[in-house]
């Protein structure tokens, strides 16, 4: 199972992502808003950087789109991690962060999910591995690594906080 | 007149069994004969038929059952439960008197025991009301009752209550051979109660019948009885309490005879936890220990017979919540089996004798319940103790019974009512091929 | 898998459905109170039993979670008349029913509608058996107060033989970890409870300062009392919440009904609108409960 993104990898491509953020932000930081599971550690990473290096704090909230999924049944889970947006996200934009995109459907549900607490100015979509095979009209506006890979393959992102072992994201094949 | 030659059947006579040949001519038993092919003479022109491995004895008496007829044709009626009861081996089987109207007039018992002979499957003899309209206030028309041949006296469904009343009818019939048969529950302490008060009418939170509602209703008839000096006979035991009762009761000389359902010597309260209303009858179902005291006393007597308190209901009649639903099970066609499988196989000379004789005796049914020999009315059924089988369908119209899907050993495998073959199950595999009579 | 019974369901589900219930209490804090998660379900309510608080709320969290729903009431509807409950329910299911609430005044309705069609089942209080939603929601309503159900004293007090509240509560409660007395007169104790993981008794006054819930069930008036006890006054006297009894109870205590109430028999009026009587927390919690349960249910099929 080839490993494509090492630790160091995926460390520079968040401090890369954060300094994207800051770059495109005016006067106001963005509200960062993880997507359960793993997006919610990446969020709260990329918020670490951007206060190191603004010196101010950003607001940092968790999304479960659990209630939102249009996915097979089959895939669907009764379990909720729960959501909690720190404050108001009317008028302000939001940086939605997932760890790997792929046909859409979760940050369709996310958009979803998002108006139901407001009216954001604007909506940006940070991920740290774009996989392709789109669904939808989407397309993320920060992107760690492009991996090219075929519908057949799986890519796994391990994190420290959520597994407990050295970060990682790798690519399995078919069979696996 | 038609000859059966019954061969090879090991044949229960007063004093021993042992294999032997029956030959029935009319509706009489002519002859048992060694099995060694002697009397040639004697066998010659019967129609041999094969029992090798079964046992034959007297065809069964049923002290209790419901046929529906006149009034509730849709559960049951005298030709569906004339068929069921024959494939039960039964011979004989007392009609309850709550039919709709209420059998309280010598012209309706004439009318049952007709329609049962048209039938002709079985014996149906009508037991009478013990009070009008079994509303428990005056008597029923028990001099009509008697000329018609009504012996056995209930208000089975209801108790009666009145006690005056009830020493009344005791005393009427008492002395002309009747028998005062009594549905045992006291309807203030079963007030509302639809299983037996325990352990599980407490988690169901449903009401429940105390075993006292039955109790206390037997220790005021028994003191009738002794005071009158009438038959008495408690109908469907179902705790252990009762049949100490009856027990010391019989010591003291009173003449009381008692009858147990199939059900209450093989299940318990726990089947009302599936919630399934045909476990709903009256008297409830009740605990192990009863079940063992039950077991214990038809075993050695203190309950003299078997009565199957066959109670048809249609399945859209049942198909509601439990407290809803009526109550009943029907019994005709798995009592045998369950009888001989609760008993065991060593005990068959008892299950004839609680199934057939005694019951026979109770009712004053000189044709039926007769050890075989020659002379007695070939009122008969060949069973295999052993044959195991798993009840499915029924012949009765109603199929709410609790005994679908449960193993059982010992099976009838052919019943003769007066010298007529009325049921043989190796030419019916199938009974809903059957057709009617 | 339905949801019928409190009885011997795992600890570990139960705080399932309470931890969805704290998600869905957040989500009927969102300015928009909806949620698509059971978009293209049908929920049909068969209430067969009239109880419009216990309806409501059913349809309220059906609702919320963009679940369409039927609603079959007694007395609103022909169906029940001269027709089996079997037939009753085929048809509803033949509607193309994904889960039915039933409220039924005899115990086993919903266990045997379960039976009978392919539908999830939610038991939404049938005779005096059990109420498991109730008994869930007043969990959660604890849960929230205490921060725990642990090692809670629960004093269930009034007519527990008949009432499917308190069995349901015994069950739920006790799986969570708290200890539970019913209180009643012999009369209006359950008739075996041997086996029930409940203390019993008479006195209410002997458990008063060793109790941390006083769950105060409604004592049926129109069944006038007056064969299982001599008079509702009577009653009062012995188990009636009255001022003099709250202010023995321990101060951090708090005071459950599941409604409707009657006010100055089994509950003193002023105590009713104490704030540490939790009742209208009870009502408004029922909501997200039932959101969980049926989410938890109709979610992943």
């Amino acid at each position: 199972m080839p490993m494509v993104m090492a630790a160091a990898d995926i460390g520079r491509s968040l401090t890369r992502i954060s300094h994207e953020i800051i770059e495109k932000s005016g006067d106001v930081l963005p509200v960062l808003v993880g997507i359960h599971t793993r997006g919610v550690p990446l969020a709260r990473r990329i918020a670490g950087v951007i206060e190191e290096v603004q010196g101010v704090s950003v607001s940092v909230g968790a999304l479960d789109i659990g209630l939102y999924r249009d996915d097979l049944a089959g895939r669907l889970t009764t379990e909720l991690a729960g959501t909690r947006l720190p404050t108001d996200i009317t008028d302000r934009t939001v940086v939605l962060v997932d760890d790997v995109l792929y046909t859409g459907r979760t940050v369709r549900a996310a958009l979803d999910a998002l108006s139901d607490f407001g009216r954001p100015a604007a909506v940006r979509l940070a991920v740290l591995a774009d996989r392709g095979h789109r669904q939808l009209p989407i397309r993320p506006d920060h992107v760690g690594r492009n991996l090219p890979t075929s519908r057949t393959e799986r890519v796994s992102v391990r994190l420290a906080e959520i597994d407990g072992t050295e970060d990682g994201v790798w690519v399995e094949g078919a069979e696996g | 007149m038609e000859r059966l030659l019954l061969e090879g059947a090991t044949v229960l006579t007063s004093r021993r069994q042992s294999v032997a040949d029956v030959l029935v001519v009319g509706d009489r038993v002519e002859d048992v004969l060694t099995p060694s092919g002697e009397n040639q003479e004697v066998r010659a022109g019967a129609r041999a038929i094969d029992l090798s491995g079964l046992v034959l004895g007297p065809g069964l008496v049923d002290l209790h059952v419901h046929l529906r007829e006149p009034g509730q044709e849709w559960k049951e009626d005298i030709a569906s439960g004339s068929r069921a009861a024959a494939a039960g081996g039964y011979t004989a089987v007392v009609a309850m008197p709550n039919t709709d109207p209420p059998l309280d007039a010598g012209y309706q018992a004439r009318y049952i025991a007709d329609r049962g002979r048209q039938v002709g499957l079985v014996e149906v003899i009508p037991a009478g009301c013990i009070t009008m309209g079994m509303e428990g206030k005056r008597l029923s028309h028990l001099d009509d009752l008697l000329a018609a041949g009504v012996r056995i006296f209930s208000d089975d469904g209801l108790t009666v209550t009145d006690s005056g009343l009830l020493r009344r009818a005791m005393e009427y019939v008492g002395s002309r051979g009747g028998v005062i048969c009594q549905h045992a529950e006291d309807p203030g302490l079963a007030a509302g109660g639809h299983l037996h008060e325990g352990r599980v009418s407490s988690l169901l939170g449903m009401t429940g019948i105390p075993t006292q509602a039955e109790t206390t209703v037997v220790a005021r008839d028994l003191a009738l009885a002794e005071l009158t000096g009438a038959a008495y006979h408690v109908q469907h035991v179902s705790c252990g309490e009762t049949v100490a009762l009856i027990r010391s009761a019989r010591e003291r000389g009173v003449k009381v005879t008692a009858e147990v359902a199939p059900h209450h010597l093989v299940f318990t309260e726990s089947e009302v936890l599936k919630m399934d209303s045909v476990a709903k009858m009256y008297p409830p179902l009740r605990t192990e220990a009863d079940v063992k005291a039950l077991t214990q006393a038809l075993l050695e007597g203190d309950i003299d017979a078997v009565a199957t308190d066959h109670a048809p209901h249609a399945a859209h009649e049942k198909d509601v919540p439990f407290e809803e639903a009526p109550k009943g099970v029907i019994g005709l066609e798995t009592a045998f089996s369950a009888v001989c499988s609760v008993l065991g196989g060593p005990a068959l000379r008892t299950v004839f004798e609680r199934m057939s004789v005694a019951p026979a005796r109770i009712a004053s049914l000189e044709r039926h319940g007769n050890w075989i020999e020659p002379g007695i009315p070939a009122n008969l059924v060949a069973v295999d103790p052993n044959q195991p089988w798993i009840p499915q369908r029924y012949r009765s119209k109603s199929t709410n019974s609790l005994f679908t899907g449960v193993p059982l050993v010992g099976q009838v495998r052919l019943t003769i009512h007066d010298g007529r073959i009325t049921y043989d199950a190796s030419r019916v595999a199938d009974p809903d091929e059957e057709g009617s009579p | 898998m339905s949801f019928l019974t409190t009885e011997g369901v795992a600890r570990s589900e139960l705080e399932k459905i309470l931890y969805l219930a704290d998600e869905f209490t957040e989500v009927l804090a969102r300015p928009i109170r909806i949620v698509p998660a059971l978009q293209g379900k049908l929920i049909a309510n068969l209430f067969f039993e009239n109880s419009t608080r216990t309806r409501l709320s059913f349809e309220r969290a059906a609702r919320a979670l963009s679940a369409d729903v039927m609603t079959f009431s007694a007395g609103s509807s022909s169906l029940s008349k001269g027709e089996s409950l079997k037939d009753t329910a085929l048809t509803i299911e033949a509607m193309g029913v994904d889960l039915m609430v039933v409220r039924h005044s005899s115990t086993g309705a919903p266990r045997r509608i379960d039976q009978w069609t392919s539908c999830l089942v939610v038991n939404a209080g049938d005779g005096a058996h059990q109420h498991p939603t109730q008994a869930l929601l007043d969990a959660f309503t604890l849960r929230r107060h205490f921060g725990g159900i642990e090692g809670l004293r629960v004093a269930i007090v009034g007519d527990i033989r008949h009432s499917r509240v308190a069995r349901s509560n015994l069950f739920a409660l006790t799986a969570l970890g708290a200890q539970v007395t019913l209180v009643a007169p012999r009369t209006l104790q359950p008739v075996e409870y041997q086996d029930w993981p409940a203390a019993v008794t008479e006195s209410l006054d002997e458990e008063l300062s060793r109790t941390d819930v006083v769950y105060l069930l409604r004592i049926q008036t129109e069944r006038g009392g007056a064969s299982v006890f001599p008079s509702l006054p009577e009653y009062v006297s012995r188990y009636g919440l009255t001022r003099e009894r709250f202010a023995r109870l321990p101060k951090e205590s708090v005071v459950l009904h599941p409604g409707p109430m009657n006010r100055g028999v089994e509950i003193d009026d002023e105590i009713a609108r104490h704030p540490r009587a939790l009742i209208l927390d009870q009502v408004a919690n029922g909501v997200a409960v039932r959101m969980a349960i049926l989410f938890r249910l109709l979610g992943a099929r």
